[in-house]
């Protein structure tokens, strides 16, 4: 199985941390990750705005640098969605079809993919709330849907469950989006923050001490709201909790 | 028109957060309309969100609702597939409109109504001025309707002097603050009790101290009752219009369309042309779906069916396009005309919660509004279609299952296509496109974690200072280095596990970028 590691540019710029935890995690489960040095981004920061055709050559790189590939493993929710969904400012070949086929978000991919039943290694002493993002609710359907008549289901709680010692808390409103929308947070600042703000207050309320997400863009954006607001929460990427990471 | 109903089923839908003994907070007035000038969402907001009682009380009422709606649809095992069904319904009868309408205008014409066609707005407001002139009228009495708004017909009327009496107690309060709804189900639900009181003392004499529900809805109700008793003309809009039989049904929780369509001996109706369903049998699916969507309630207080005049009275229907034939034959965008105006969507809207109806300056707003109003005017809400995360919401409580957020995804397409965006913005996008498909220019670019904070989210539009120091937000801490730097440095871990600093200790952060 060739297995791609696909580190989106934000977290490759300002979390690193989540891109070694999803390398050293992936390895631990035995997979053998490439990380294509190349790579650069999804194009969602235009394709967001709107800006298809300056996308294209964005996403033609991305095509280039991740073709041939069994699985390309993404620990962002937001970027994968963009590449099964987006990824069409570009010519439809059979290596986009495949790209865009192909690439899998880290929970999904330890969720559905290699099936995890145990993460011995990992233990998490702390009362935590799980972030999901829109992306990963609506788009990948990694969690339940209040708005639809459907069972409540989890992927990335299930997998969280199997970490020794953790506690895991409901927020009041898990499936309200936090504000931070890409282009959002830059062009809508009042309403970006006031949702962040409201956003942090509903998890600190649950008394949990750590924030864990599988969306780091969410949690940058919540972080930054969380200090302003002078709570002391703390915000992890999955990755970082399922490899070990004790907080 | 009772108010306990009206306020049971919305205005007063969830307490109010504010204490007797605070300051009165005036209320946040809406977006700044200048023509066709781009209307700015993102400024009004932030005056709705700085009024902190006004911003809860409305988020917090807009959530009930939707909660509310939540528990109706859990209650009903089959409501995946009465949307679907729904969505269908609308689907065949938008794609046979031509034939759908002719056999309503033939089915009304055989019960005795008068039928006209308004190209657009100007045209629907001249009709209805020319019925009234016809018959002497100089007064008419109105229940809600989101179609008149965007004829402007108030505005209009005002000027051919003829007076204009809202029924619905909402768009009442609104009428006499000069304001338009904020909401297409709740007109009035960014106003706190207190900023009622304010309105009504000012415009009916009322005590501008007593807000209590009981008094404020008496004195409405004494001091407008009169006026629609006198009324020469009573005018509707049409939540449904059914081509079998050629009648429409309107639904409402005050039962202030019976007042309107039965009071004066002239009822005139505005129709827009995509409310026609097939058949009668088809209405049970949209009343069923249309105010569990919208307030949570198995049903409006009040769902009227018109058919024709009674004895000695007169009956007119204004079958207005006003844009909407034009937008049935664009191919991405035609399904927004499935919409049943239930304000599902924008109960749910996290950023119209926030924000409140009127900072989107145009007649819809929230969700729905971002995909209609740049069908009727692409300049004037080019900002519009940003005024959204994209979150998808919207479209899973849509009950006609139109693809809300994916329209407004398109129109982001065309915005940018258009060069509706501004010049620096487009600028910023062609030099985003240029680096981020060139590894050497992109690793040149975010050099340094604390160089890539400033640059990344430069990426998304040009903005001279940096996106992070608005109030309320701190920027972020950059780390030491990128993963990239990391994994060339220790050879992807295999030389040296160590995670690098996390940026704790302040290095490499830059807190005044820009």
């Amino acid at each position: 199985m060739r297995v791609a590691l696909m580190v989106p540019c934000y977290a490759d710029a300002l979390e690193p941390e989540t891109g070694i935890a999803t390398l050293q995690l992936l390895r631990r489960l035995g997979i053998d990750v490439d990380y294509p040095v190349d790579q650069t981004c999804c194009s969602q920061p235009m394709v967001n705005a709107g800006f298809h055709e300056d996308a294209k050559a964005t996403q033609a790189h991305f095509v280039d640098t991740f073709a041939g590939y069994d699985y390309i493993v993404a620990p962002s929710n937001s970027c994968v969605r963009n590449v099964r969904e987006n990824l069409t400012a570009v010519e439809q070949t059979d290596r986009t079809r495949e790209v865009r086929s192909r690439i899998v978000e880290l929970v999904e991919f330890l969720h559905d993919v290699l099936q995890v039943e145990d993460f011995p290694w990992a233990e998490f002493p702390h009362k935590v709330t799980y972030h999901d993002s829109c992306s990963s609710i609506r788009f990948l359907k990694s969690s339940s849907m209040s708005e639809l008549r459907e069972e409540p289901y989890s992927k990335p709680l299930a997998l969280l469950s199997r970490v020794r010692g953790i506690e895991i808390e409901q927020t009041k409103r898990p499936d309200e989006c936090c504000g931070f929308g890409g282009t959002f947070s830059v062009l809508e600042p009042a309403t970006s923050v006031k949702m962040g703000q409201d956003k942090v207050a509903d998890h600190s309320s649950t008394g949990a001490t750590h924030v864990v997400s599988g969306d780091g863009s969410c949690t940058m954006h919540l972080n930054s709201c969380a200090r302003r607001l002078g709570l002391p929460m703390k915000f992890l990427h999955i990755a970082q909790v399922l490899n070990g990471d004790r907080g | 028109m009772s108010l306990n109903h009206h306020l049971r089923h919305a205005e007063a839908a969830s307490p109010e957060a504010i204490p007797d003994q605070q300051p009165r907070e005036p209320q946040p007035r809406g977006a700044k309309v200048h023509g066709n000038h781009p209307v700015d969402h993102d400024e009004a907001a932030a005056r709705f969100i700085a009024a902190p009682h006004h911003e809860h009380m409305h988020d917090s009422r807009l959530w009930d609702l939707r909660q509310q709606r939540d528990a109706q649809m859990h209650g009903i095992e089959e409501w995946e597939e009465l949307r679907e069904h729904a969505s269908r319904v609308k689907s065949h009868t938008l794609a046979n409109l031509g034939d759908y309408l002719e056999q309503f205008t033939a089915a009304a014409q055989a019960n005795g109504v008068h039928v006209h066609w308004a190209r657009d707005a100007a045209e629907h407001n001249q009709i209805v001025h020319s019925i009234m002139s016809d018959h002497g009228a100089r007064s008419l009495i109105k229940s809600k309707s989101m179609l008149t708004e965007e004829c402007g017909f108030r505005e209009y009327m005002a000027g051919v002097g003829i007076e204009v009496i809202e029924t619905d107690l909402g768009e009442r309060i609104q009428q006499l603050d000069d304001e338009p709804p904020s909401h297409i189900v709740v007109p009035a639900t960014h106003k706190l009790r207190t900023d009622v009181a304010q309105v009504f003392a000012r415009t009916l004499g009322t005590d501008p101290n007593n807000s209590e529900v009981h008094y404020l809805a008496e004195q409405q109700r004494e001091k407008t009752r009169p006026l629609i008793l006198q009324a020469d003309v009573g005018m509707t809009g049409a939540n449904f219009a059914i081509a079998e039989n050629g009648a429409i049904a309107v639904c409402t929780n005050e039962g202030n369309a019976d007042l309107s369509a039965n009071v004066p001996p002239l009822h005139i109706a505005s129709i827009g042309i995509e409310k026609i369903i097939p058949r009668v049998a088809d209405l049970g699916v949209f009343i069923r779906l249309l105010s569990r969507s919208a307030l949570g309630s198995p049903i409006t207080q009040y769902t009227s069916h018109f058919r024709g005049p009674r004895p000695g009275a007169e009956m007119h229907f204004v079958m207005v396009d006003n844009g909407r034939s034009e937008r049935l034959g664009d191919e991405t965008f035609w399904s927004s005309l499935k919409c049943i105006r239930c304000s599902a969507c924008m109960n749910t809207c996290p950023v119209f919660r926030r924000s409140g109806g009127l900072s989107y300056g145009a007649t819809y707003s929230g969700p729905i509004g971002l995909i209609l109003d740049p069908t009727m005017n692409r300049r004037k809400y080019s900002k519009l279609p940003y005024a959204s995360t994209l979150n998808g919401s919207c479209t899973n409580v849509c009950p006609v299952k139109i693809n809300i957020h994916e329209q407004i995804f398109e129109w982001r397409k065309v915005m940018a296509s258009e060069h509706q965006p501004a010049v620096a913005e487009r600028a910023m996008m062609k030099a985003a496109g240029v680096v981020l498909s060139n590894p050497r220019a992109y690793r040149a670019a975010v050099a340094g974690a604390d160089r890539a904070l400033r640059v990344l989210p430069q990426f998304a539009v040009d903005i001279p200072l940096n996106p992070w120091a608005t109030p309320g937000r701190e920027t972020p801490q950059a780390p030491r280095e990128t993963f990239h730097e990391w994994y060339r440095r220790t050879d992807g871990g295999r030389i040296d596990t160590e995670l690098p600093a996390s940026g704790e200790d302040g290095s490499g952060t830059e807190e005044d970028q820009g």
